[in-house]
């Protein structure tokens, strides 16, 4: 049994790679670091990422002149100008970093062969040499929206090379886990945060833990896409909840929602972008390549947003294959061959023998876009601590920490977790010293209360009322579709006031099991009102931003909006409010001025002021906004 | 009638650890077949219309992240990628043995993996400290999938489940503790000894352990090259000894 309260030095929620590898970051400099993670660590969904980590190491011949700027163009580029462009910067100019300090860890990179290789580039076999002096150095593919290849892949199972390596860092360091563990509430005094309420999800039992550094860490929230989705079950985005639950947080950009182009229809598991990277087609019904029409410079390696609209669009317009579960189109790599599939893209191989059971070099891979990723997530400065709260810290995808804007670039995200996880570990070990742990523990009791109280309360209702399971595959209906690749106002407008009752018809949730323990009704309708409300925000931010930038595409508003829509949506949501409260922040500062991305739409609306008097008003704005001073540590 | 004209019952092992009135039982549910069922699906249909106490564990239900393993009609395997077009009408799921029993078909493979990773020091032993100024180490790329072949193991349980020797001596390093083991010994950037490996690998507990019966290699659903993994650690283990 786990003792009521306890305490750490720094708390970690989540076991993902940007979780641990913050750990680590603070457990190497002798701080003592406790990480809850929901399920044990190797298996948080970090490691479902296959094909690639963006770095520009420059090693391969079709790498050649790469570096950290060009890298750091392609994201800010990728982001449609909704990144904050200095948090791209200090991205790009870690990964390599990053990539390679992952190498030390023990990840067996695919390296560069130096002499003659094959590989397929724009639908046709080239041969190129290699140089004998890159032999050995870790080799990169192709990914969409990059203009060198640039990912550092370990077959297709990179998020999984990648986990384990941090994970054995974690054990080396003797860094205490907790799996099977839910943070279920922050402790905090409304401005400091002191760590967080635990639930065991072995027991049931609830625990406080007070932190001097609280870290969430907890990924995506695509299911509140239901089962469409390529997310994992464990991503219901409880992090980012609990950080709204403060009713301080903000949660940045939410409506900037990543659809993968090519998951398995109709199961929705992913296949990674790296087949299309390494010259893999997609074709219509016809057998037709409708992206070398759409795109005719970057064909299937447009970014995700452009390359999944333009499948969308397919489809509608009468082009996909119909089938009982919706209508898809084909992956094609049949003539990359046995080899190759076998081996460089081995777990692609493997899912589509155990879940189609075909041979994807023999036959076509019935492929639809479908939820993948959460541009967006708790607010955070370029240190990674939360806007309006000290203490408390968000990295990786459950942060918006904000490198992709409204759309992230394939590859970066795996990135992101190593390079967030270093450097926001690097400034919690820093500061994380400076004093004890100087709280009233009333916070912690009440926070405790709380959490206990809520599931007692849902335990002790009786009679009829709906199912969280009901109200979760109506909150998935409403999210695929009508805040989905294509929206619109009317639809927006229908799904926030749906999901609004779908809240309200969770506070009438009646449980029909009671059983001792976690009991896994319990522990889903728990976090059912969390996911609705995150999903509500979704859509009204969405239903707000009237243009379209990235990932959110509006029929009705089918331009960019640089001259009013230049900015970052923040949401709050305070515990007696019926609607969350939507504000804005300027992006940041912007170096790179707003233009073509290089893909998609040209035609956009420019800025009505100049950069000049843009910049000149961010550090106001976002200090406005609820940022924290930065400790000048990165 | 369901779509594909079968109706399938599951027979479940039952136990709840945490209720004082929970004994060890079997209980039968039946569901109609739909196409394309997975156990993943199955269950949650279960679980969400019959019976919302029911215990299980499934996170990327895409045969990556080895949470759902369990004992079907008496075989460990993982429950997403198993489909129910492949198995008879009546269907037995137990929880994986060896490791410690959650609840119903939920084990703590997390604890156990854990053990073992500390006990077989499951890290690379690098030599010197990381230089974030200097360009990586090369290495042979043929040598880097060999390595990345190993790595590639789950941690799913399925092939200690299925072993004789890991469901007698708790000490066993197992199927999936060995192919660990050989991922680092092959790793020349781990700089472990071969005198520092002869002690981790050549006793009862490491691949001497192994009786040859090879029901790992059956079930492995990464199909791991495990009569390959203990060939290399015995002459590894042996070319120290000799």
């Amino acid at each position: 049994m786990t003792a009521k309260i306890t305490s750490t030095d720094v708390l970690v929620i989540g076991g993902g790679l940007a979780g641990e590898r913050c750990a680590i970051e603070a457990a190497a400099a002798g701080h003592d670091v406790l990480i809850l993670s929901l399920v044990p660590p190797r298996r948080s969904h970090s490691c479902a990422a296959q094909g690639g980590m963006q770095a520009a190491l420059g090693n391969c011949v079709k790498a050649e002149g790469d570096n950290p700027d060009v890298h750091y163009l392609d994201t800010v580029r990728g982001s449609d100008w909704g990144a904050d462009q200095a948090v791209s910067r200090i991205f790009a100019d870690n990964a390599p970093i990053a990539v390679r300090e992952l190498a030390h860890f023990g990840v067996p990179w695919t390296r560069v062969k130096g002499g003659k290789n094959h590989y397929f580039i724009k639908g046709e076999r080239v041969e190129i040499e290699e140089a004998l002096e890159n032999d050995g150095l870790i080799m990169h593919r192709d990914f969409g929206g990059t203009a060198k290849w640039r990912a550092c892949y370990a077959g297709a199972g990179t998020g999984h090379s990648a986990l384990f390596a941090v994970d054995a860092e974690v054990v080396r360091l003797g860094v205490t886990v907790r799996d099977r563990a839910e943070a279920v509430e922050l402790i905090h005094d409304g401005t400091r945060c002191y760590g967080a309420v635990s639930r065991c999800l072995r027991t049931g039992e609830h625990s406080a833990i007070l932190a001097k550094a609280t870290v969430i860490a907890t990924g995506g929230h695509g299911r509140i896409y239901g089962q469409y989705t390529t997310n994992a079950t464990i991503n219901e985005g409880m992090g980012a909840a609990i950080a709204l639950n403060t009713g301080v947080v903000p949660l940045g950009n939410m409506e900037a929602v990543q659809f993968h182009p090519t998951a398995l229809s109709p199961s929705g598991i992913l296949v990674t972008e790296g087949c299309r990277g390494d010259g893999g087609y997609l074709l219509d019904k016809d057998g037709h390549r409708f992206m070398v029409d759409a795109e005719p410079e970057k064909q299937e390696l447009a970014s995700r947003d452009v390359v999944s609209r333009h499948m969308a669009q397919r489809m509608f317009d009468g082009f996909g294959v119909e089938t009982k579960f919706g209508p898809h189109l084909w992956l094609d790599v049949r003539h990359l061959g046995d080899e190759h599939l076998r081996t460089k893209l081995r777990e692609v191989w493997e899912i589509c023998r155990d879940f189609l059971g075909l041979d994807p070099a023999e036959e076509l891979v019935p492929v639809r876009p479908t939820q993948h990723y959460s541009m967006g997530g708790v607010r955070v400065n370029a240190e990674g601590e939360a806007y309006s709260m000290a203490g408390l810290f968000a990295v990786g995808e459950a942060s918006c920490w904000d490198m992709h804007g409204f759309n992230r670039l394939g590859g970066n995200s795996l990135a992101e977790t190593i390079v967030a996880g270093m450097l926001v570990g690097r400034r919690i070990a820093a500061t994380v010293g400076r004093g004890g742990l100087d709280v009233e523990t009333r916070y912690a009791s009440e926070a405790l209360q709380k959490a206990e109280e809520r599931a007692a309360e849902l335990l002790g209702r009786e009679g009829d009322g709906p199912s969280a399971y009901g109200i979760r595959d109506a909150m998935a209906e409403v999210m695929i579709r009508k805040v989905g690749i294509f929206r619109n106002g009317d639809d927006l407008g229908q799904a926030v006031a749906e999901l609004r009752q779908l809240l309200d018809d969770c506070d009438r949730i009646v449980l029909r099991s009671r059983v001792p323990g976690m009991n896994p009704e319990l522990t889903f309708a728990l976090r059912i009102r969390n996911m609705v409300r995150l999903a509500h925000i979704t859509a009204k931010g969405a239903l707000a931003r009237t243009e379209s930038r990235g990932a959110h595409f509006r029929t009705d508003f089918p331009l960019r909006d640089d001259a009013s829509w230049l900015n970052r949506t923040l949401a709050r949501w305070t515990d007696d409010a019926a609607e969350p409260d939507i504000s804005y922040e300027p992006v940041g500062e912007l170096d790179v001025p707003p233009g073509h991305r290089g893909y998609g739409a040209d035609e956009r609306i420019e800025m009505a002021m100049p950069v000049e008097d843009y910049n000149r008003q961010v550090e106001e704005g976002q200090r406005a906004a609820g940022k924290l001073p930065t400790e000048g540590v990165l | 009638m369901s779509e594909t004209g079968r109706r399938l019952t599951f027979e479940i092992f039952r136990f709840n650890p945490q209720d004082p009135e929970s004994k060890p039982h079997m209980q039968s549910f039946e569901i109609d077949e739909v196409p394309y069922m997975s156990l993943f699906m199955a269950l949650n249909e279960i679980r969400e219309t019959l019976d919302p106490s029911l215990q299980f564990d499934f996170a990327c239900r895409s045969a990556i992240c080895g949470s759902c393993g369990m004992m079907v009609n008496g075989k460990p395997v993982l429950g997403c990628r198993t489909q129910t077009s492949d198995l008879p009408d009546r269907i037995r799921l137990h929880p994986l043995p060896v490791f410690k029993l959650v609840g119903d078909l939920s084990v703590d493979t997390g604890t156990w993996f854990r053990e073992m990773a500390e006990k077989s020091e499951a890290w690379v032993h690098a030599e010197k400290a990381f230089d974030p100024e200097a360009i990586e180490d090369r290495m042979d790329d043929e040598l880097a999938q060999q390595i990345y072949d190993s790595d590639r193991c789950i941690e799913c349980g399925c092939c200690i489940s299925s072993c004789g020797v890991a469901n007698v001596n708790d000490e066993f390093a197992g199927p999936a503790g060995l192919n660990r083991i050989a991922r680092f010994a092959m790793d020349p950037r781990d700089t472990r000894s071969d005198e520092e490996w002869f002690e981790v690998i050549s006793n009862e507990n490491g691949v001497f352990g192994c009786i040859g019966m090879m029901a790992c290699h059956d079930v492995c659903p990464k199909e791991l090259p495990l009569l390959e993994v203990y060939a290399y650690l015995r002459r590894k283990a042996l070319s120290t000894a000799l």
